[in-house]
């Protein structure tokens, strides 16, 4: 059974717009972890005591879904769309392939289990 | 209203109404209500016949009055004593733990706690005695060993209105923070059990010292007792704050820097934490100051207020500095300025107006920023929590500043054979004061410089002050203390 995971790592701020987005879609299961990292954005510096540091793992938000094929890609539509502000920073998305999904509860296996 | 001024209102209340009935009826019965609580604000019972005289009558009052005075003292300087105290739990515990990595707050805030269960048990046994006590000019003696002597009389060199015993547990809080703030000088790397040996040793070798030649009877530098260089330190800007924070600059200069210092960058793990920290100081140090007055009066007054300016000024003068350097006013610069203020008024705070406070405090901010922004990156010492740019820095411009503004209107120190007051300070035509400013702060630079070192190296030799990498990586909230300071991850919520 094909099935995707679908990692996006985003700003902090769109998390909200990102999880109504999917929502509407029909999307309803997902991972939500805290991060800390950077792609080509740069950071700022903070003063402590007179002593500068340059802060440069900013804060980010990473979901990750576990989807039957054909519903990636609205989802990443869906995603793209809610989390864009068009400035550096934005974040990216990854897929790859899942080997099996089991629901804990009844031990369903494959599409069944997402 | 407060429990201190309801006191007093009291005492000075059935005072003024026993005086209206003394004077209308002299001769005659007085009738007054036995309050049944605590003898020092009893009102007489009444006297049974007219037949008791008026001297003895008369004698009775002015026992009242001593009372009410020293209810009054003595509720005010506990209060300081816990107001000190504060400073040390939570205040300065909290100040230094939100500035250290979050894997050693537990480590930070241990080594100012166990100041308060170690120092008091060596106050109690030897120390009070030591600092306090009589003995030549630079130490006291045994006399008050295991606290002998030290009960409810007072002992008139230091204060005729409290007990002895209110007075020595108000010097034993500040002789607990003074070696708590050293501690921030090697904060993150330096192993409890010598951390614990070496602040032993040196409260009995520094801190008692010179406790005793500022403010112990017969002490060298002590204004009030005919010192032979009577050096103005009103709560103890050489005796605290000079000792400690020169005494952490030898420390951190001998147990070197931090792994990783200065390139890794090693921000405060909470900001909020120091903030809390340093707000509880700045009123704790109400106690320390106001509380120096040993009685509840307008020097207390005079005190009280100075600290406060001084350290409102103090903090526009730290952020003003680094607004200016760096865009931005901190909240870390800002709260470091008001400590910074603090320390300096410190020793000058019985003697100068308000304006002389703000000029004080203001100064300390913008001298202190600079201490710790420009010249200890000059230099290169690992001083992690700024004790010496704080309070080595603060305390001795503090002092050299009393010896510039302290004035007899605000508190007459220095009197010729007839009793009328002197000039104190260089601004009112004592210049010389500054020669004794300059000589207490020198000794006490001396004796920590000195006693420091060597107390370092007998601990080391002893038992080793550092931790070991893998240890000071790993963090002394773990390896001192087997524990964590925030569980919150890892638990199941």
């Amino acid at each position: 059974m094909p099935m995707t995971k679908v990692e996006a790592v985003i700003q902090p701020s769109k998390l909200d717009a990102v999880k109504d987005a999917l929502i509407e879609i029909g999307i309803d299961g997902m991972t939500v972890i805290e991060v800390r990292g950077h792609g080509r954005q740069k950071g700022h510096t903070e003063f402590y005591r007179g002593r500068e540091y340059t802060v440069d793992l900013l804060p980010k938000v990473k979901l990750e879904l576990v989807l039957s094929d054909e519903l990636v890609d609205k989802a990443v539509q869906a995603i793209i769309n809610a989390a864009r502000t068009g400035k550096i920073g934005d974040g990216k998305i990854f897929l790859s392939r899942v080997d099996e999904a089991i629901r804990i509860r009844n031990e369903e296996r494959g599409v069944a289990a997402l | 209203m407060s429990k201190v001024s309801r006191l007093a209102e009291i005492g000075v209340y059935r005072f003024l109404v026993l005086t209206c009935l003394l004077l209308s009826s002299l001769g005659g019965e007085v009738r007054a209500q036995v309050s049944g609580n605590q003898p020092s604000s009893a009102v007489v019972a009444s006297a049974s016949s007219a037949a008791e005289n008026p001297s003895a009558r008369l004698a009775k009052l002015e026992a009242q009055v001593a009372d009410a005075k020293s209810s009054a003292d003595n509720a005010w300087m506990l209060t300081s004593s816990a107001l000190v105290l504060l400073m040390t739990g939570p205040g300065l515990a909290l100040f230094y733990c939100g500035l250290v990595r979050r894997k050693n707050v537990l480590a930070t805030m241990m080594q100012s706690f166990a100041m308060m269960a170690i120092i008091t048990v060596l106050w109690g046994l030897f120390s009070y005695s030591l600092a306090f006590g009589s003995g030549n000019s630079f130490i006291g003696g045994l006399h008050h060993l295991f606290l002998r002597g030290v009960g409810v009389q007072p002992d008139p060199d230091y204060s005729s209105t409290i007990p002895l015993q209110t007075f020595m547990v108000y010097q034993l809080m500040f002789a607990i923070i003074t070696p708590a703030l050293i501690t921030g000088a090697f904060a993150e790397r330096m192993k409890f059990s010598a951390m614990a040996l070496f602040l032993i040793l040196w409260s009995i070798f520094v801190y008692d010292p010179m406790a005793h030649m500022v403010w112990g009877k017969g002490g060298l530098l002590n204004a009030s007792l005919g010192g032979r260089f009577p050096t103005l330190d009103f709560a103890g800007g050489t005796v605290v704050h000079v000792t400690s924070g020169v005494s952490a600059l030898v420390c951190a200069t001998y147990l070197g820097k931090r792994l990783g210092y200065p390139k890794e960058a090693m921000p405060p793990h909470s900001v909020v934490l120091s903030f809390i920290g340093a707000c509880l100081l700045w009123v704790g140090w109400f106690g320390f100051n106001a509380g120096s007055a040993l009685a509840a009066g307008s020097l207390a007054t005079s005190a009280f207020v100075a600290t406060h300016f001084g350290a409102a000024a103090a903090v526009i003068g730290w952020a003003g500095a680094e607004w200016i350097r760096n865009g931005k006013p901190s909240a870390l610069g800002a709260i470091s300025g008001a400590v910074a203020g603090l320390v300096a008024i410190t020793p000058a705070a019985g003697f100068v107006s308000p304006m002389s406070a703000l000029v004080i405090g203001l100064l300390a901010g913008i001298v202190c920023y600079l201490m710790v922004a420009k010249v200890k990156a000059i230099f290169g010492y690992d001083d992690s929590l700024d004790a010496f740019g704080v309070h080595g820095a603060g305390g001795t411009l503090g002092a050299l500043l009393t010896g510039i503004f302290a004035v007899k209107a605000i508190n007459p120190i220095f009197k010729d054979s007839q009793g009328n007051a002197l000039p104190s300070g260089l601004l009112e035509g004592n210049p010389h004061q500054l020669v004794n400013q300059l000589v207490g702060i020198a000794i006490a630079w001396v004796l920590a410089i000195v006693g420091t070192f060597i107390i370092l190296k007998i601990v080391d030799a002893l038992i080793g002050l550092r931790v070991s990498p893998e240890h000071e990586i790993q963090g002394l909230d773990l390896s001192q203390h087997g524990e964590e300071g925030y569980y919150w991850e890892a638990s199941a919520l």
